[in-house]
C-alpha cells in the first residue's frame, strides 16, 4: 500500500541535480551571496538542465516531469544552496504555474516558452505591505477596466524574481471590485509599472527579491489571467502546492546540516579526540538525521495526495510546517557543533542559519499553516 | 556517421579504493560505480560531432551488470543505442584481453569513429585507445583536446606539455580526448525518460565468436604479482614565521629541490 521508492528516473534526476549543485553551485555560491549577486550563470545552467520546466508537459515546451519530481530538484539544490532553489521554486510555481494552471492558450503560447527553458523568469505579486495571505482584508492594489485595458494601482511588497535582467512580467493580484480579486500580467518595463531596489535580506541573498509600485500602469484586457474574480481560488491552488515545494526546500536546508556536520565532526578534534566520537555530538546530529527523514516524509505524503488528485491542503501545511521547523532546529544545532566557524559566512552551515528563519515565514507563516491545520480538523 | 563512445563504470574516486586479496582486482563491490569521468567528456564530444555533421551515437561498455548505470546515463545525455559487454568470465581482463574484447563489439556494431576518454580513473593504463586501434588496423589520434570532422578527414589538436599538436588522419579512426575538450552536459530530466526507451544490446561471449579462455583473469597478460596498502602520511612540517618564515620555506623548497 505505501511506497515512496524513487523510480530509477526521479532517481537519476535527483543525483543529476546533486551532482550541478556539488559542481557548480557549490563553488561560487559562497562569493555571490556575500555580494548579493543573482546567480545568472547556475540559472543559465539550470534551464539547460530543463528544470525549469520539469512539471510542465512537452506541449508548453516542458520535460514531462510532475510536481513530485521538480520537489526533488528543489531539496538536492537546497542541500547546498537555498537562494539558488528558491529562485527556481518561484520561476516555476509562482512564474509559469499560474499561466499553464490558468491562462489562455494565447497566453501559454507568448509567455510559457522562454519560462520553460530558463531564458526568461516571472514572479507573482501577492503580498502587500499590510497583509499577505490576509485576502482581501490586507490588499490595497486595484485594478479598474478602462476601455480594453485593465488599470493598475498600487504596491506589492517581497516578490522573488521580479527584477532580475531575465524577467519578462509578473502576474499581479488586484481587487477588481467590491471582495473581487483578479490575476493580471504585468510584463516587465509597462510604463508606471517601477520595481524598487533589491531589500537587503537577512538570508536568501543571492536571490532577487523586491518591492513594486503601479501607477496608473495600463495592460490589455487580454491580460487577464483566467476569469475575473477568480484570483482568489487561483493563488490559494498555487500557494497550498508552493507549500509542498517549500517543504522539500526546507527538508533540502535540513539535510544540508547534516552533511556539512557529517564532515566536520570526524576532522575537528577537541579534547583530543573528533568531536564526532562523543556521544553528546552523536545524539545532536541523530537528532538532525531524525527532524530531515520525517519532514522529507511528510512532503513526499503530500505530494502523493497532491499527485493523486486528492485533497492536499492539511498535508501541505503539515509538510511546511514540520520542514520548516526542521530546517530551522537543524542550522541552529550545526551551527553550533561549528562552533565559532559556524559564525562565519564563509561556512555554508552559516549560510543555512541565515537562510532557514524566513522558510517560518514564506508562503503561509508557521501560524498560517496551525490555522489551516486547525481548520480541517473542524475548527472555526 | 557512426560513432562509437567506449565508457567504463569506476568507483568512486572520492571513495576509498581497495584490492581484494583473493584475486589482486579491484572491489568494484565495496564502493560505489559511476561513469568513468574522462569519459563524460568522450560522450560530449560524440554528441557534439552528431549534432554538426549527424549520425548515430552508441556506448559501448564492458563491465558487470551494475555499469548498467552508467550507460543510462550516457543514453540520458543524448546517446542513441548501447551495447553492454557483460559475463563474468571476462572479469580480471587486462588491457590487451579488454581491447580484444573491444574489437569484436566493434566488429558487430560497425564505426566511423570510436571516441575513448584517455586513461580511467581505476587502472590509468591509458592504453586502450592505441591497443583498439592497432587490433583494427585504424588510425589512432590521441590525447585530443578539439576535435574537427572535415568530410573523411579528422583533425585534432593533441595535449603536450608544451601546447598542442596538429594531427589530421582519414576515417575511420580512434580518437582519446582529455578533459580540456569540453564541459559535459547534464542530462535533462526529457533526455532521462527518453534513456529508459533506447535499446541497449547484450550479446554473450558466444555472439561474438569470444572462447571465454581468451579473455579474463586466467588468460590476461599481465598479472597483479603482489600489492601493498600506500603508507600512511607522514607529519608536515610546520614553520613558525620569526621574520624569517619566507626563508626557511624557500630553504624547505630548495631541500627538496622544487626551487
Amino acid at each position: 500500500m505505501i511506497d515512496f521508492t524513487l523510480t530509477a528516473e526521479q532517481e537519476t534526476l535527483r543525483r543529476t541535480v546533486a551532482e550541478f549543485a556539488r559542481e557548480v553551485v557549490a563553488p561560487v555560491i559562497g562569493d555571490l551571496y556575500e555580494r548579493g549577486e543573482f546567480p545568472y550563470e547556475i540559472v543559465a545552467g539550470m534551464g539547460k538542465m530543463g528544470l525549469f520546466g520539469l512539471p510542465f508537459p512537452e506541449t508548453v515546451g516542458g520535460m514531462g516531469g510532475d510536481y513530485f519530481t521538480l520537489c526533488l530538484a528543489l531539496e538536492e539544490l537546497a542541500r547546498v544552496d537555498s537562494s539558488v532553489s528558491i529562485t527556481l521554486e518561484a520561476g516555476v510555481s509562482l512564474g509559469a504555474m499560474p499561466i499553464f494552471r490558468f491562462g489562455t492558450e494565447e497566453q501559454q503560447r507568448t509567455w510559457l516558452p522562454p519560462l520553460m527553458s530558463g531564458e526568461r523568469l516571472a514572479a507573482f505579486g501577492l503580498t502587500e505591505a499590510g497583509g499577505g495571505s490576509d485576502v482581501p482584508g490586507g490588499m490595497r492594489t486595484t485594478a479598474t477596466l478602462d476601455g480594453d485595458h485593465w488599470v493598475i494601482n498600487g504596491s506589492k511588497s517581497f516578490i522573488t524574481n521580479s527584477g532580475t535582467d531575465i524577467t519578462a512580467f509578473v502576474t499581479v493580484t488586484a481587487l477588481t471590485g467590491e471582495q473581487e480579486i483578479s490575476t493580471i500580467i504585468v510584463p516587465n518595463g509597462t510604463p508606471g509599472f517601477t520595481v524598487g531596489k533589491k531589500y537587503s535580506k537577512v538570508g536568501w541573498s543571492a536571490s532577487d527579491t523586491r518591492e513594486l509600485a503601479f501607477d496608473d500602469v495600463r495592460v490589455p484586457v487580454s491580460n487577464l489571467v483566467g476569469p475575473r474574480g477568480r484570483g482568489y481560488a487561483q493563488f490559494l491552488r498555487i500557494l497550498d502546492e508552493g507549500r509542498i515545494a517549500i517543504a522539500a526546500l526546507s527538508v533540502g536546508l535540513a539535510q544540508g546540516c547534516v552533511d556539512e556536520c557529517l564532515r566536520y565532526v570526524k576532522e575537528r578534534a577537541a579534547f583530543g579526540q573528533a568531536i564526532g566520537t562523543y556521544q553528546a555530538i552523536q545524539f545532536k546530529v541523530a537528532d538532525m538525521e531524525v527532524r530531515a527523514h520525517t519532514a522529507r516524509v511528510a512532503y513526499y505524503a503530500a505530494a502523493a495526495k497532491m499527485l493523486a488528485g486528492a485533497d492536499f491542503k492539511k498535508e501541505a501545511a503539515i509538510a511546511k510546517l514540520v520542514a520548516s521547523n526542521a530546517a530551522m532546529d537543524n542550522a541552529r544545532d550545526a551551527t553550533q557543533i561549528f562552533g565559532g566557524y559556524g559564525f562565519m559566512n564563509e561556512y555554508p552551515v552559516g549560510r543555512f542559519y541565515r537562510d532557514a528563519k524566513i522558510l517560518e515565514i514564506g508562503e503561509g507563516t508557521s501560524e498560517v499553516q496551525r490555522m489551516i491545520i486547525a481548520r480541517h480538523l473542524g475548527l472555526r | 556517421m557512426n560513432i562509437v563512445v567506449c565508457v567504463k563504470q569506476v568507483p568512486d574516486t572520492a571513495t576509498e579504493r581497495k584490492l581484494k586479496s583473493s584475486d589482486s582486482t579491484l572491489d568494484r563491490e565495496a564502493v560505489d560505480g559511476l561513469m568513468n569521468e574522462l569519459d563524460e567528456y568522450a560522450v560530449e564530444e560524440a554528441l557534439r560531432i552528431k549534432e554538426a555533421h549527424g549520425g548515430e551515437v552508441t556506448i559501448l561498455t564492458m563491465g558487470p551488470s551494475t555499469a548498467a548505470d552508467t550507460i543510462r546515463k550516457a543514453l540520458s545525455m543524448g546517446a542513441d543505442k548501447a551495447v553492454h559487454l557483460s559475463d563474468d568470465a571476462l572479469h580480471g581482463s587486462d588491457s590487451l584481453q579488454t581491447s580484444f574484447a573491444i574489437q569484436q563489439v566493434l566488429g558487430r556494431t560497425g564505426f566511423d569513429l570510436v571516441i575513448l576518454g584517455s586513461e580511467s580513473t581505476d587502472a590509468r593504463t591509458g592504453v586502450l585507445a592505441a591497443m583498439l586501434a592497432e587490433r583494427l588496423g585504424v588510425s589512432q589520434v590521441t590525447l585530443a583536446n578539439k576535435v574537427e570532422i572535415d568530410g573523411s578527414t579528422i583533425r585534432i589538436q593533441r595535449q603536450t606539455d608544451y601546447g598542442f599538436d596538429r594531427v589530421e588522419a582519414s576515417l575511420p579512426a580512434v580518437v582519446s580526448v582529455v578533459e580540456k575538450i569540453n564541459e559535459p552536459r547534464y542530462p535533462s530530466f526529457k533526455g532521462i525518460m527518453a534513456a529508459k526507451k533506447k535499446p541497449v544490446d547484450a550479446p554473450s561471449l558466444a555472439d561474438l565468436g569470444i572462447d571465454a579462455a581468451q579473455v579474463g583473469l586466467a588468460g590476461s597478460a599481465t598479472t597483479v604479482v603482489d600489492f601493498a596498502e600506500a603508507p600512511p602520511r607522514a607529519k608536515g612540517q610546520i614553520v613558525t614565521d620569526e621574520g624569517d618564515g619566507g626563508s626557511k620555506i624557500a630553504d624547505f623548497l630548495a631541500s627538496k629541490k622544487f626551487v
